[in-house]
């Protein structure tokens, strides 16, 4: 696209492209060929920068200043973090890789085939790697061209997981590092799966993780994805959840994020079927110089569809949070209900929020609309509370939790649910 | 000593003299009832009692049982034993009323150094308090005011009311917007905490109030003072009246 771009690569341009090279040249052919049509895709513009809009507000090229190595592979065995108080599968991705040796690998009992990413890559099957929304997106492209490992989860029709599936990333290295995991999570019609993935790793590194997750919903499934992101305050982060929800569907998605230098969480998710509902939301907590960047786009491609956007942030000291969402409605997609509300909670002078609600809407009989704030606590609320004998920063913390505490309402899982909630109460706790 | 001496109150709000020289002191066991017109400073006195932020005491002083109220925050004033039944609640949105009080109470106990209430204890406290406003179960668990009419709102001030049991309860035209039946409920509330030990400032526009809630003592106030003082004859006088002659007094 532009030629002079390429000519002055930065050096993370330049060691990502070296990274390239050397793990084309290792591949079997089938990932060859992939890596080498997503790496095209990602030199055309190289890392995303101010001048492309959606991602105006992240611009990687200044904010990333250099590209860490491929992480190694970690020991053979060990445990990835729990998540406390929820019972769940856990599936390890250590340094960017599925390790079985950190993972519980008795989940084909409860009904889930798992594949390696490579395995399935080389002989795919009902779904090629790649094959979802967000598919040209500059972070993804980037994850394809040097993806590190993964899974590739299978839930046969009408199961019903009793317990969650944790897939738990974690960075072990002992010095800065980057990873690509790729996984891919495929519900088949009428199966229930909830599904939360953690993102781990030390804070004194400033790693570099880039993830993508496609999520393949089948008629009449329900799926609930939480992703939570707890990384080392060093860290910088792309996660991209490509959804396709298939007819009669329903799907959760929630995006938290408390831990992290530099993250930017992205969901692009694509009603496929009719008579589908998605309930979309997130909560970030915010402090010291945090840039954490929610975007979304939703695409109604079919009618009689709803989706429900709510994203809340609370954002101390100096730190930044971005919300972009986008709701897409095609032609023909009639009787469409998709709502947005994007909410930011200042609690510094020095804290920023940005709000980018879009709406693209080419069909007539619908209902969309969109919502966003960003400001202070309410003076007249603390005013009541503090009237009532409550201090002043306990007030603060009992309407922050209230604010941030709507959101989580969402998560239908009581474990995760209580987690997230303590999380949140740890967060307010050590602001004072 | 008095409960509450005000003496030669100055308050500013936005650069603006709201209150200037108000002298106003309450007994124990007192119902004082504090009328006059629009701007007289009413509400203005309900919240430099509270303590709202950005009401400035420029000059004079407020004492409970003889303690300065100028330097304490709002919630040191309500552990101390002051409250303020709003005059307009404001929604609080995610916090039931039931952890709303509890929270309130707790923190009110632990700044006087009191343990903390226990649950079924508290539990009973809140159910007698609420049946008694005719409040039910549902209201209870229901984000402190979000979605409740005047009259609910008001109810649910003289619950907190109850719950807290201050030692001065300022209601600031707490009949404001209530139809008879809902007066009558909130009129109740209130005559059911009158003690020896406990006083209360009623503000109001209206006569009405003061006929359910007798008052022991009735002030007037025109232009950030007390103009006149009298028993719950004045208030009836007021009522035929009006306020003009304590206005024009006042000027």
């Amino acid at each position: 696209m532009n030629v002079d771009l390429r000519a002055v690569r930065s050096p993370a341009e330049q060691a990502l492209s070296a990274a390239f090279r050397s793990v084309r040249g290792a591949s079997p052919g089938a990932i060859a060929d992939l890596r080498e049509a997503a790496f095209a895709r990602f030199e055309a513009t190289g890392l995303p920068h101010r001048r492309i809009e959606e991602w105006k507000y992240t611009d990687l090229r200044t904010l990333m200043r250099e590209a860490k190595p491929l992480a190694e592979p970690a020991g053979k065995t060990g445990r990835p973090p729990a998540l406390a108080g929820v019972d769940a599968i856990r599936l390890a991705i250590v340094n960017g890789r599925y390790e079985p040796g950190w993972s519980d690998v008795d989940i084909g009992k409860a009904g889930v085939a798992l594949t390696e990413l490579f395995d399935f890559a080389c002989a795919p099957a009902g779904h090629r790697i790649g094959d979802a929304p967000g598919k040209d997106d500059i972070a993804v492209s980037l994850n394809t061209a040097l993806m590190t490992g993964g899974v590739v989860l299978r839930v046969g029709r009408d199961v019903a997981l009793a317990r969650p599936v944790h897939l738990a990333h974690l960075f072990v290295g002992t010095a800065a590092a980057a990873m690509f995991p790729r996984s891919v999570v495929i519900v088949e019609p009428g199966a229930r799966l909830t599904l939360v993935e953690t993102f781990d790793g030390p804070p004194a590194f400033d790693y570099q993780v880039n993830s993508v997750l496609e999520l393949v919903i089948g008629d009449r499934a329900q799926v609930d994805h939480v992703l939570i992101g707890r990384d080392g305050e060093a860290a910088l982060r792309l996660s991209t959840v490509g959804t396709t929800v298939g007819t009669g569907a329903s799907y959760n998605e929630f995006f938290f994020t408390s831990g992290g230098g530099l993250i930017r969480n992205q969901l692009f998710a694509r009603f496929a079927g009719e008579g589908s509902e998605a309930v979309i939301g997130g909560a970030s907590l915010l402090r010291g110089r945090q840039h954490v960047d929610n975007t979304l786009v939703i695409e109604h491609a079919v009618g009689g569809c709803t989706s429900r956007e709510r994203f809340r942030s609370v954002l101390a000291d100096a730190s930044r949070g971005i919300f972009q969402g986008k709701i897409i409605v095609a032609p023909h997609a009639q009787k469409t209900d998709a709502k947005m509300a994007s909410n930011a909670l200042l609690l510094s002078e020095e804290a920023e929020a940005v709000n980018k609600p879009e709406l693209e809407i080419f069909a007539d009989d619908v209902q969309c609309g969109h919502g966003a704030t960003a400001g202070a606590l309410d003076a007249a609320l603390k005013f009541y509370l503090m009237a009532r004998g409550i201090p002043e920063k306990d007030a603060e913390s009992l309407l922050i939790q209230a604010f941030i505490g709507a959101s989580i309402e969402q998560v239908a899982h009581e474990g995760v649910r209580g987690w997230l909630t303590r999380t949140a109460v740890e967060w307010l706790a050590a602001r004072q | 000593m008095s409960l509450l001496q005000i003496r030669n109150l100055h308050v500013e709000v936005d650069g603006k003299k709201i209150l200037n020289g108000l002298d106003l002191t309450v007994e124990k066991g007192q119902v004082a009832a504090i009328m006059g017109p629009n701007g007289s400073g009413k509400s203005t006195l309900a919240y430099v009692l509270a303590g709202k932020p950005d009401y400035m005491v420029t000059e004079g002083d407020i004492l409970l049982d003889g303690e300065s109220l100028r330097e304490m925050a709002p919630d040191e004033r309500a552990a101390k034993g002051l409250f303020l039944a709003f005059q307009y609640p404001v929604e609080v949105p995610g916090v039931s009323t039931m952890t709303f009080l509890r929270t309130a109470l707790n923190a009110q106990r632990k700044a006087r150094g009191e343990a903390e209430v226990s649950t079924p204890e508290f539990m009973r406290l809140v159910r007698e308090a609420a049946s008694q406003l005719g409040i039910d179960q549902e209201m209870l668990r229901r984000a402190v005011n979000v979605g409740f009419s005047g009259g609910e709102k008001k109810r649910n001030e003289i619950l907190q009311m109850a719950v807290l049991q201050p030692r001065l309860a300022v209601l600031d035209e707490t009949d404001s917007g209530l139809d008879i039946d809902a007066l009558k409920i909130v009129a109740g509330g209130v005559n059911r905490l009158r003690s020896s030990e406990r006083a209360f400032v009623v503000i109001t526009h209206y006569q009405r109030l003061l006929n359910y809630i007798v008052p022991d003592v009735v002030h007037v106030m025109a232009k950030g003072r007390v103009v006149a003082s009298g028993d719950k004859q004045l208030a009836l006088e007021l009522e035929a009246k009006g306020y003009a002659q304590f206005v024009e007094e006042a000027a």
